[in-house]
């Protein structure tokens, strides 16, 4: 999708409004399959399986052991329903073709968008019920409520989202807002002036960059006010936003501040909240455009005859804000290319993340509890299993080694994930 | 290398040529040079092909990689190919190759479509030599070991001294 | 007995993990037949559990992925190892995919472009990533990135391949069956898709039709109910194996190649390069060059997805 923005801007094709509406509609499906696997398959397991399950356990299939196969069914009913919504519309689940600069090459079908109407209801009560699993299993059990309000899951940051017109949370179209620690606005960009905004500091360490906001400098791996780091993805969207478009994740949004009693929350593990609130708005936004008459228009494209340069597209990816920037030929051959995409923004997040768990998880006197390396990548997990996509393709996993060290600095234990 | 170096080098290279000889017209103009006597460089090693048509794409880039510095091709004149359109193909597959060859690093030059007859004896050796000439001034192409040089480091293990030192 | 799999990604986006879960309600089905003992994306097994496997202990392997770095070579020669199959899965494992168009540029190129020289980069020390380094007393390490990208079989033996970016999920569902059911073909076979080209299963009418330009997608706005390559688009159908249910030709848009050559074929954008010639009208060099000159971007557009298993591999340095 950012792509496709980005290429439009390339041709300074400016798009139907059929066509963008389509891009949003496939869009808000590829969310909500994107947020339903990260929770069902990614975290929930760590919750409802229990952290300290073995890893044989501890996944999609532990999971629908544990919540009953009924429930277990329905998610991947939901999920496949929101795949066939993207292949309806673009062609394609994954790696949709439809995209081309100027528009889409296809309306939808009266027929698919009848379909699609029938999947309405399901869909939405789909995003509920993530939120009442997320009530039941996670925040009614104490150990679990303990580990998301506790510190061992917390860090101050700056917070990055796409919001609409009055700030809310968008994942399509709108303008990049940054609020601070406290939550006040501290930096506001458009697509094209992305590159004054946020810089990338590079560690020799990793093939992941780093990126902070500019305009406050690399201060290294800082946390607190005044820090220059700022995380993108679900959290911090919510924290960047005024609120959301649709009543329902309206609604879910003001319980989840009010539980944690205000806004900016730094509490790590409503990053799995706010994906399940952002699931449930992605369903209801979704509702909203296939009842919009306007989704059926036969004028999806534009055939652009400006002669291409250079543009930017931002939407936000599941994982965090995407910004693709391409620089072509007269041909419209692309000669430069720069992505920052969604988990590269909270790299310095993740890194702090994992190191401030590691931490807390392992007690004062170097015990070890035998889930301490799961409750370490936990931490990860919170963000991102996509670390191949955001080194742009290079290690395709994450090699974890904590040595543990005395007083002395003599290494006592060494545990790794390799 | 040193501009004697380069002469030494162009001196004494003899480039390997793969030729790639339709049957009906070049394969025999290039026997009716032979046996007339005609005199021209002995580089190209001819493959005997039914037509120029029939010259595969991949003939010519499996010829290269593996250690042809050119590829002669060699049909009917239009209007004489035996199959009626083979030569017309060969053209077109030749000048869409000649483009992407540059792509990847080789020089089209390397590549050289000719219309030689069966009663052409000479002008086939004329074409030889000048081919042979060509590619001569081009140098080797060392496809292959080109390719085995960018992947001499693509390996999983090697020791060496840490290149950084930080802290953060 | 229940099969035992691993999965794994290399250089991969990701897509084909997820076509594996979009094999929906199947996928319980999936586990019912199959033990998963490695799946980075979704399970939390790690590359020591699978060092402790004895040889041949796994059933099949599912690699999707391209070779990047050297932990994708590590890793597929050790999972070689504990497969009794190894199946390529995928574009980027089967012939390089999309990461194989890197083949155009050296490393060099690439990690000076990306932490460098890239717009939003501030490096003023002109930091690079590095295998080892130092820090606090602690040696780090990374895989190292390569220089040339390579397809699975370039680097192991294969058993089997699943073609497309990504593969069609059903078809992942019916390998699976095929290996539990004991059917495998014969060593080297493409499992999970035709064995004919694409425009065999194209709904398309075709005539002879000659073309005298080229378009690129967003140049013109094409019919729905003839030949794409015929109205000008170039469509890899004729160089594609079938399998996909030609998806992106329902939607309006040319084949770029994803499922990749037919049985027999050496290099599929040669083959793609031989059809197109033989669409192109004229006879005269100089007519035939005016067509050639709208084909923008000519080894890569016929080597979208087959760059890396193309006969040079990569661009000459
Ligand atoms: S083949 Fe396609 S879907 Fe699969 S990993 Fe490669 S890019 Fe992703
Ligand atoms: S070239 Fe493309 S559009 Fe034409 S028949 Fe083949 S697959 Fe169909
Ligand atoms: S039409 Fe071509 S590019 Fe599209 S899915 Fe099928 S094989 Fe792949
Ligand atoms: S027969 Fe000689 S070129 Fe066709």
């Amino acid at each position: 999708m950012a792509s496709g923005k980005a290429v439009d801007a390339v041709y300074k094709a400016k798009i139907p409004a059929a066509a963008s509406k389509l891009r949003e509609l496939y869009y808000m499906a590829h969310f909500m399959h994107s947020h339903a696997a990260h929770f069902y398959a990614l975290a929930a397991p760590d919750f409802v399986v229990g952290p300290d399950a073995p890893p044989a356990e501890r996944n999609i299939l532990g999971l629908i052991g544990k919540v009953g196969l009924d429930l277990g069914r329905e998610v991947i009913r939901q999920r496949e329903i929101t795949q066939l919504v993207q292949q309806m519309v673009g062609g394609r689940a994954t790696h949709p073709v439809w995209n081309l600069p100027g528009g889409v090459s296809r309306a939808l079908s009266s027929e698919n968008l009848e379909t699609i109407k029938g999947f309405v209801p399901g869909l939405v009560a789909f995003g509920e019920l993530g939120l009442k699993l997320f009530d039941d299993l996670v925040l009614a059990n104490k150990a679990y409520l303990d580990l998301i309000l506790g510190d061992g899951y917390e860090l101050v940051t700056n917070y990055m989202g796409l919001v609409d017109d009055r700030d809310r949370v968008t994942f399509y179209d709108g303008t990049v807002r940054v609020v601070d620690s406290e939550g006040v606005e501290i930096d506001r960009y458009g697509e094209s002036e992305y590159a004054e905004h946020v810089a990338e500091h590079v560690e020799p360490y990793s093939y992941l960059k780093f990126p902070y906001l500019k305009k406050l400098g690399w201060q290294g791996f800082k946390e607190g006010k005044g820090t220059s780091l700022y995380q993108a993805a679900p959290l911090a969207r919510l924290n960047a936003a005024s609120g959301m478009a649709t009543p329902k994740a309206q609604a879910a949004y003001e319980k989840m501040y009010a539980t944690f009693g205000g806004k900016p929350v730094h509490k790590l593990m409503a990053h799995h909240w706010a994906r399940l609130i952002e699931l449930l708005y992605a369903a209801e936004r979704l509702a909203e455009l296939v009842a919009d008459p306007e989704i059926l228009d036969p004028n999806v494209r534009v055939i652009p005859s400006a002669t291409p340069s250079e543009g930017v597209g931002i939407i936000e990816a599941p994982r965090g804000t995407l910004t693709h920037h391409y620089a072509t030929d007269e041909r419209g051959i692309v000669t430069k290319a720069n992505l920052i995409v969604g988990t590269t923004n909270n790299n310095a997040p993740i890194s702090m993340a994992v190191k401030k768990a590691a931490q807390k998880f392992i007690g004062a006197g170097g015990e070890v509890a035998e889930g301490l390396l799961n409750r370490v990548e936990m931490a990860f997990r919170i963000f991102d299993p996509c670390f191949s996509c955001a080194t742009h393709s290079l290690p395709g996993h994450m090699p974890l080694i904590i040595e543990l060290k005395n007083g002395a600095g003599e290494t006592i234990r060494t545990i790794s994930r390799s | 290398m040193t501009d004697e170096g380069e002469r030494e080098r162009i001196m004494t290279f003899e480039p390997r040529i793969v030729g790639f000889l339709c049957n009906w017209c070049t394969y025999t103009g290039a026997d009716l040079a032979g046996t007339a006597r005609v005199k021209y460089s002995p580089n190209v090693r001819s493959i005997r092909v039914m037509c120029s048509g029939r010259v595969d794409p991949v003939f010519i880039l499996t010829a290269l990689a593996e250690g042809a510095d050119g590829v002669l091709i060699g049909g009917c004149h239009p209007g004489d190919c035996h199959y009626q359109e083979g030569n017309y193909k060969a053209l077109r597959r030749h000048l869409l190759l000649r483009r992407i060859l540059p792509e990847y690093g080789i020089e089209p030059e390397r590549v050289r479509l000719e219309w030689v007859s069966a009663s052409e004896g000479e002008r086939f050796g004329r074409v030889v030599d000048e081919f042979t000439e060509q590619i001569r001034a081009l140098g080797p192409l060392k496809l292959e070991e080109s390719i085995l040089e960018s992947m001499k480091n693509d390996v999983m293990h090697e020791s060496g001294t840490p290149t950084h030192t930080t802290g953060v | 007995m229940k099969l035992k799999i691993g999965i794994y990604w290399g250089a991969a986006c990701g897509g084909c993990d997820v076509a594996i879960l979009d094999t929906h309600e199947k996928i319980l089905e999936i586990a019912e037949a199959a033990d998963i003992f490695f799946w980075p994306i979704a399970m939390d097994f790690k590359y020591d559990d699978v060092r402790a496997m004895p040889d041949g202990h796994l059933d099949a392997v599912f690699y999707s992925g391209a070779i990047r770095n050297s932990e994708n070579e590590e890793i597929a020669l050790l999972l070689r190892g504990k497969a009794k199959a190894m199946i390529a899965l995928g574009a980027c494992a089967h012939i390089g995919g999309i990461p194989g168009l890197s083949n155009m540029f050296t490393r060099e190129d690439t990690l000076r472009r990306a932490y460098i020289e890239s717009e939003s980069t501030d490096n003023p020390g002109g930091v690079l990533p590095s295998e080892r380094t130092v820090n606090d007393g602690n040696e780090l390490e990374l895989p190292r990135f390569y220089n040339t990208v390579k397809t699975l079989s370039q680097v192991v033996d294969v058993d089997y391949t699943i073609p497309g970016c990504p593969p069609a999920s059903m078809q992942i569902y019916s390998a699976i069956g095929l290996i539990a059911d004991g059917m495998l073909p014969k060593k080297g076979s493409v499992i999970g898709a035709g064995d004919r080209a694409l425009c065999d299963e194209c709904a398309r009418t075709k005539s002879e039709k000659k073309i005298t330009k080229i378009y690129r997608t967003h140049e013109k706005l094409p019919d729905f109910e003839t030949c794409l390559l015929e109205q000008g688009f170039i469509c890899l159908g004729p160089a594609t194996r079938s399998g996909c249910g030609s998806r992106c030709i329902k939607s309006g848009v040319p084949c770029r190649g994803c499922y990749g050559p037919l049985d027999g074929i050496t290099d599929q954008g040669l083959k793609m390069l031989s059809a197109l010639a033989s669409v192109i009208d004229g006879k005269e060099e100089q007519e035939i060059n005016a067509t050639l000159d709208t084909v923008a971007a000519p080894l890569t557009t016929l080597h979208r997805f087959s760059l890396a298993s193309s006969i040079p591999r990569r661009k000459k340095v």
